[in-house]
């Protein structure tokens, strides 16, 4: 089943990805292949089954007690990257004002 | 000293007939010799681990040195390594200086092992031959125009030449199991949740599981007392008891019933390798174990099944790297979307690219029920066909490849003949059972792996089974015709 281009740019902007003119192409191809791949799972039969979201179905989501046990380390943190200041990230103006 | 297995070298080290500081000089001049041949290794910590050894040489004196201390080890690059590039194989995260250690770094650092340095592998852990790494590809050292398989391909290759006695690796669909089998070296993925995924770089967190690669079973026993473990900074961590996996390694089979899954032994497996495997199930009949076959009807599904699952849950993992904490930045960003959109764009490959757009295409609205949902359920019939399975024996055995090592470029053109390369091992993650792979063999001068998948938490079944058969063959024992050129 082939994937539209128009279906690749809107995944594509939900993954947050660019991707240029020829990338469009040939990601459609792959995905379109991939997604031949992945199709044959509808042929299982799953009535009435139900999901299993985790290799081990004993798995249940710990919780601990609501104590604070980390330090802040901010500036350890922050040393991966030089744009940052005062304490916080630097990133490209998000509020339009005009 | 370097063809001695870890185990020897544990001996070696406590009758002091070498030092840590020899063992580790003897190691890191086999990397400066050899591995431009390779590629295996993306950072090697020199100065690091002959401090290392030094500390653990002066301990050993002092009477206080534990089991494993002294002894060199390579970590994947996925492992988060105070003060050392991780790099995951990508260039999103080149620049990256790891702030903590990974839980298992820091258990292998507490043994006393000696860290040689980061391996190579398949960008974020996505891929089945080494070929997607920012770093360029690893080769396999039984013929350097083939692929060690991947994504632990550059820890494998370190430890089929020789370079390090034993290397950390990860398996999220077959990661560690089949660049074993395609090196000539032993392998295990345990149970999910017997080893800390902390400060493990995630790609699907359902599947993810770290483990060792060494010559031997015996060494893997030797390292997973180790590795495994409870930590409380996992959440997927689980408490369960760490057994001493070496105490019944010789413990005589008699008594085993070994499933044949029939459906691994239909089509698509090469004629030479059935015939290697066919061998292994000789040796393990004249150890005293029964065979069964048994059938895990659902197995024709699990590529499928695996690609929605992984490529969901990578999609919605790597979504944190947006160039704004660290890693890769883009320059100059117009706007704070121009910052994620190419920042990712630039720092991830086609590989990681295509796998986070069939996640996200999995997960969006209208297609979720079709293929994340319908996927979980899948799972959960595969999950059951080794349920069902184990009712009737103790563990399964099977190939680990259906092939083995292939050309370099071979099949890096086609992703979906790619991702067929990992059919034998990806039902054991969905599944979250423990699946050991082991040398059995060789075909034209390529080593030849087999698998054995156990009971959930049954370690310890699979490595007395791997290690009566070292015991009888010598396959592990093989080493390729690598040298300094």
């Amino acid at each position: 089943m082939p994937v539209a281009r128009a279906e690749v740019e809107k995944i594509a902007h939900l993954a947050r990805l660019n991707v240029s003119e020829q990338e469009i192409a040939s990601l459609a191809t792959d995905l379109s292949k991939i997604i031949d791949l992945v199709d044959q799972i509808n042929q299982a039969q799953t009535e009435g089954i139900t999901p299993m979201p985790h290799s081990l179905e004993t798995l249940t989501q710990r919780l601990r007690e609501d104590e604070v046990t980390e330090s802040n380390q901010r500036e350890l943190f922050q040393s991966l990257t030089s744009h940052t200041e005062a304490g916080l990230y630097l990133v490209p103006k998000v509020i339009d004002q005009e | 000293m370097h063809q001695m297995t870890l185990a020897e070298l544990v001996n070696g080290l406590a009758q002091k007939t070498f030092s840590s500081v020899e063992l580790t000089d003897h190691f890191l001049a086999r990397i400066a010799a050899i591995d431009k041949q390779l590629n295996s290794f993306i950072t090697v910590t020199a100065d690091h681990a002959r401090a290392q050894a030094k500390m653990s040489d002066k301990q050993r004196a002092l009477g206080q040195a534990g089991l494993l201390s002294g002894i060199p080890l390579a970590h994947k690059d996925i492992f988060c390594t105070q003060g050392v590039k991780t790099s995951c194989g990508s260039k999103m995260l080149d620049n990256f200086i790891a702030p903590y250690n990974a839980t298992v770094v820091s258990q292998m650092e507490a043994a006393g092992m000696v860290m040689l340095g980061k391996t190579n592998m398949d960008e974020f852990a996505m891929g089945s031959s080494n070929e997607t790494s920012f770093y360029g590809p690893v080769r396999n050292p039984w013929n350097t125009q083939t692929v060690p398989g991947g994504s632990s391909g550059g820890s494998a290759a370190a430890v089929a030449a020789r370079l390090t006695p034993a290397a950390t690796g990860t398996d999220t669909g077959g990661s560690i199991r089949q660049p074993a089998a395609l090196c000539g070296i032993t392998g295990l993925k345990p149970t999910y949740g017997r080893i800390s995924r902390f400060g493990m770089i995630a790609f699907a967190s359902s599947l993810d599981q770290a483990g060792p690669f060494a010559q031997t079973a015996q060494d893997i026993a030797l390292l997973l007392n180790s590795m495994a473990g409870f930590d409380p900074k996992d959440s997927t961590s689980v408490d369960q008891s760490v057994p001493d996996y070496t105490a019944h390694l010789a413990a005589p089979l008699a008594g085993k019933t070994i499933g044949l899954p029939k459906e691994y032994f239909e089509k698509g497996l090469d004629p030479a390798v059935a015939a290697c495997i066919e061998e292994t199930i000789q040796i393990f009949t004249k150890l005293g174990a029964r065979f069964q076959e048994i059938s895990l009807p659902h197995s024709p599904l699990s590529v499928a099944t695996y690609y929605v699952v992984a490529s969901a849950e990578c999609s919605s993992n790597l979504s944190r790297y947006d160039g704004v904490r660290y890693g890769y930045r883009c320059e100059a960003p117009i706007d704070l979307e121009d910052l994620y959109k190419r920042s990712r764009a630039e720092g991830f490959g086609s590989e990681v690219k295509r796998r986070i757009m069939m996640g996200t295409y999995a997960l969006s609205t209208g297609y979720y029920d079709t293929y994340y949902l319908k996927a979980q359920k899948v799972r959960k019939l595969i999950s059951r066909d080794f349920q069902d399975a184990f009712n009737q024996v103790d563990f399964i055995l099977g190939p680990t490849s259906s092939t083995c090592a292939f050309k370099l470029g071979e099949k890096s053109h086609d992703p979906v003949s790619m991702y067929l390369s990992d059919i034998y091992t990806i039902a054991t993650n969905l599944a979250g059972l423990p699946g050991l792979s082991f040398p059995a063999g060789f075909v034209k001068g390529l080593p030849v792996g087999v698998q054995l998948i156990g009971k959930h938490f049954d370690e310890s079944t699979l490595l007395n089974a791997a290690h009566l058969y070292q015991q009888e063959t010598k396959w592990h024992q093989h080493m390729p015709a690598i040298e300094e050129k």
